[in-house]
Formats: structure tokens, sequence, C-alpha cells
């Protein structure tokens, strides 16, 4: 039996290992060396890693990450929840709106990231006009906060669809005689929620979560396209900062050494994410 | 009843805005989109399309993209469902941590990957061909197969495959008939959430193509002339990249209609 559990995955092992394992095994050799465009590389130690903790633009740009995943996670996750609940459950209604949620899922990572920078822009776009109806001073190029949550606004309508796809497909597997029974026994909405419906998405939530905080933690192409990670430093995320030094940096060995740390800080993240969860839809199972 | 879906209404109003915003302007002049906000075009112009479906390298690109991504898709359902198979039905040494490890490739970043990538694809004379573009992109889309298909599967009873070897079918019988069947909805999806990720992932494409198998983005960033930019023709392209996943989305619909929980709840 064990074996043949091992021949099943030999193939997904193979692949990956080719995709994922080789590349991987390269970036932490980078991290070990002193790499300099057209010089040979001289081996560095853990040098390259003491050297991270003293970058301040590194320790702030985690900070600034992680503020933007929770607020993400914050808004796009009841959100999500709220439009699956409020869909309607059949009819050709249900069928234009499922198209509709996918598309903007589709678009790809640049573009979206290019046109939502004309969308905003202030001569040119609809979000300055609706605020110049309102008398706010809009400028996501000067302004800090308003890059922030433009950069924000855009991650919540490209994402949230995927978030309502998950959970409405979670919430048409809860027969309806699930919530007949509360009904009958006098449960209140909240109650009905909280021990019907809310139990039986953990899966699809725990998959919805996890995604949405690993892809917002990645978060690369749109920003760099929207805004550039300015004004400033305002919107420069870990994801940008380590990008930018892996990619365009000077020093191979450094860019290396970031990305290890990074990719540890998001395993991390989505370990404990995904124990607490675990854990919470358990004693909501207990209940039930 | 009318007040239920005012909240839903709200919602799909911000949804749609953008995209008309980017349908509108696919008919407008450059010229018109860069000088003002108007809500219909004032030149409805077709130039745009007929710009993009005119040039070679503009078709050749999305063909390009079609093609590895199909690829990507398809050796994702073929090495996740088996894969998938032996963590739901099988307990074995490390199971646990393989599968975290195999989830840990989700989440790192692809732009560490790029450099790596490109010398690892290049050494194996990859560099430049679909197959490329389409096995790195198994980084992030891989275990997420394995993962989605892991729970239909778990989803699907036990009791179902035992009887089924007690009665003697053999494993090759049991797959197609009374297997595949029951995982189909589980491999649409998945199939789905591959197509995506792969179709909208152009940085690491970008990296493993030169000529001959270049992604859509190459040809985006060829349309930047003299005043920058083409506008006209990078959002018509934008709207056309969209029409693979309306189909997509289309011929999967009923799966995500009929529901689906993820395995054991």
């Amino acid at each position: 039996m064990k074996n043949r559990a091992w021949l099943f995955l030999i193939p997904a092992l193979i692949l990956v290992s080719l995709s994922a394992f080789v590349p991987i095994m390269t970036v932490i050799n980078y991290s070990l060396h002193l790499i300099y465009p057209g010089s040979i590389p001289e081996f560095y130690g853990l040098q390259n890693y003491a050297e991270l903790f003293q970058d301040d633009i590194f320790l702030t740009s985690i900070k600034r990450q992680f503020m933007f995943t929770f607020q993400i996670l914050l808004i796009e996750i009841p959100l999500g929840l709220l439009v699956a609940l409020a869909m309607p459950r059949e009819g050709k209604w249900l069928t234009a709106i499922l198209v509709l949620l996918g598309i903007p899922l589709l678009i790809p990572l640049p573009i979206v990231g290019m046109v939502w920078r004309v969308f905003t822009r202030a001569d040119l776009g609809v979000i300055p006009w609706l605020f110049v109806k309102i008398g706010y001073d809009y400028r996501p190029v000067e302004h800090a906060m308003d890059a922030w949550w433009t950069t924000t606004v855009m991650d919540v309508w490209h994402w949230v669809p995927l978030v309502v796809l998950l959970c409405f497909a979670g919430l048409q597997t809860i027969p309806e005689p699930y919530y007949q029974a509360a009904k009958i026994d006098g449960a209140s909405r909240w109650a009905t929620f909280r021990y019907v419906t809310l139990p039986k998405l953990r899966y699809v939530l725990i998959i919805a979560v996890l995604l949405r905080a690993m892809d917002s933690f990645n978060i690369y192409s749109e920003v760099f396209m929207l805004t550039g990670g300015g004004p400033g430093s305002t919107t420069n995320f870990m994801s940008l900062y380590t990008s930018s030094q892996a990619v365009g940096g000077t020093d191979l060995g450094y860019g290396g050494a970031l990305s290890m740390v990074y990719l540890y800080i998001v395993v991390m993240l989505c370990y404990v994410l995904y124990t607490i969860m675990m854990n919470m839809g358990q004693a909501g199972g207990r209940k039930e | 009843m009318k007040k239920k879906y005012i909240g839903l209404i709200i919602y799909l109003i911000f949804l749609i805005i953008p995209l008309y915003w980017m349908v509108n302007c696919s008919f407008k002049f450059t010229t018109e989109i860069m000088t003002k906000l108007t809500w219909f075009p004032e030149n409805f112009t077709l130039r745009n399309y007929a710009h993009i479906l005119g040039s070679e390298v503009w078709r050749s690109s999305f063909l390009n993209s079609l093609i590895y991504v199909s690829m990507n898709v398809v050796l994702c359902i073929f090495a996740g469902v088996p894969a998938a198979y032996a963590f739901s039905r099988w307990r074995f040494r490390g199971d646990k941590h393989l599968f975290f490890w195999l989830l840990t490739n989700r989440m790192a970043p692809v732009a560490i990957f790029m450099i790596p990538m490109f010398q690892l694809y290049s050494n194996l004379g990859l560099f430049d061909t679909h197959l490329a573009v389409a096995l790195c992109h198994l980084v992030f889309n891989l275990p997420l197969a394995i993962w989605i298909l892991e729970g239909f599967i778990s989803g699907i009873p036990k009791e179902l495959d035992e009887t089924a070897f007690v009665d003697g079918l053999s494993f090759g019988r049991f797959f197609r008939k009374i297997f595949f069947p029951l995982v189909r909805p589980g491999i649409g999806v998945t199939a789905f959430f591959c197509f995506l990720f792969s179709w909208t992932e152009l940085l690491l494409a970008r990296t493993l193509t030169g000529s001959t198998a270049r992604p859509i983005v190459v040809a985006l960033t060829r349309s930047q002339g003299a005043e920058g930019w083409d506008w006209g023709v990078l959002i018509a392209a934008g709207v056309l990249t969209m029409l693979p996943g309306v189909v997509m989305v289309y011929f999967i619909r009923n799966y995500i209609a009929k529901g689906f929980a993820m395995g054991r709840v």
C-alpha cells in the first residue's frame, strides 16, 4: 500500500522538482554568495542574511506587507461571503452573474494594473470624476493614503470574485432540510449562519483565506504597474522590494537571501492561518 | 425579496464599472482616451480591434498563450489526479509534511524564480518553447491542483473504491467507469483555476520566451510608440484576453452552481 502511494506521486514529484525544487535550491545557493554581474561569485556564508536585518527598507516593507495582507483578508473574505449569500440559487441570472464574476479574474495581472492606472488618473479616470463631484482632492500619484487605498480597491475589485465563487460553490452543497430544521428549532438568522452555514463552508473558506493570503503577499505586477511602489515608498510592499532586488538588483546573492526570508515568512503565515482555521472549524463542528 | 438583492446589485455595479470603462475605451481612439473622460465613444472606431486582429505579432502571441496554458492545465490534471488520490486515500510516512511542502511552492513569489528558471530552462535547451512556460507555471498551479482535487476526491466515499475492488474491478476499469465520472466536476473546477492563474501570469512567461513562443505581454510592450503606450490597442487587448476565460466559466458554471464543499465536511 505504502509503495503504491509513492507510485502515484511520482509524476507530480518529478514535475515539482523540475519547476520548483531546482530553482529554490539555486536561490539558496545564490543567497550564500556575493554575486556581482561580471565577476566570479564569492562565498559569503550567512553574511547576506545578517545584512538583511540592518536593511531598513526591507524591515518597513515587511510591516507594510502584513498590514496590506490583513486588510485584504478582513475586507475580501467577509465581502465575498456576503455576496455569495446574497446571490440567487438558480436561474438564468445566476449564469450571468457567474460569468461576470469570472471576468476580472481572467485579465492578465499587468493589464489590471495598467487599466487601473488610467482608470484612476486625475484627468481621465472615473474614480477621480466621482471625487470631484463630492469635493475630495483625490491624487493617488502624490498622496500616500490615496495610493494605498487605490491599491486596496483594485485588489478587492480583482480578487473578491474568487472568494465569491468558492463560497457560493460551498453554499450550494448545504441541503435545504438543514435550514428547515434550524427554522423549526427557532434558530435566529445569526445562529443558523454560525452553526449550519459556517461549519459547512470550512474547507472552501480555508482555501479562500490561504489563497488570498499568499497571493496578496506575492502581489507584484499589479502594484508595479499601478503605483510602482510610490509615492515615495508608501506602497513598496515586501513583494515589490524583494522582486526588484532579485531581478534588477546589483547583488543577486542579497536578492536571494531576501527571497528566502520572504518565502519563509509567507510559509509561516500560511501555516499559522491554516492551523487556526482548522481548530476553529473543529470547535464549531463539535457544537453542531 | 427585492430588498435582499440591493447589496448584490451595488456590488455588481462596482464590479461592472471598470469593465464597462474598458469596453468603452476599446472603441475609442487613443487621443480621446488620453484627453478626457467620456461615457460613450465620441468617434466610434473598430481600429483597435482591427489593429490587433490584423497583426501577426498579436495573433501569434494570443495563440502562444493559449498553447502553453492548455499544456499547463493538461499537465496539472495528469499529475494532479493520481497525487491527490494518493493523498486522499492512503496514509503514508510523511504524507502531511509532503502535502504542506507542495503547498509551500505555491507561496513563493514568482519574481524570485525569474533568473533561476531562466538558467534552468536555458540549460535544458527549452528556452523559448511553450513547454518551458507550461512547466514553470506548474510551480504555482500543480500544488493548487493537488489541493483542490484532494478536496474533491475526499468527498467521494472511500467505501466505493473498496466495494469496486472486492467486486474484482481492475484499477484501470474502476478509474474509468466509476471514479472519473464522479471526480469530473473537480477536474473541471481545477482546470478553471489552473487556467486562470497560468493565463494571468506573464512575468515568468515573458522571461522564458523569445520570438517563437512569446506571450501576450510582449505584444503589449510593442504597442508602445513614440508618444508612449497606444492605450486604445492596449485596452482592446485587455478586453480580448477576457474572452477565453469567459468561455471557460460558461462551461464550468454548472459545476459551480451544483456546488462543491472540498472534502470531508
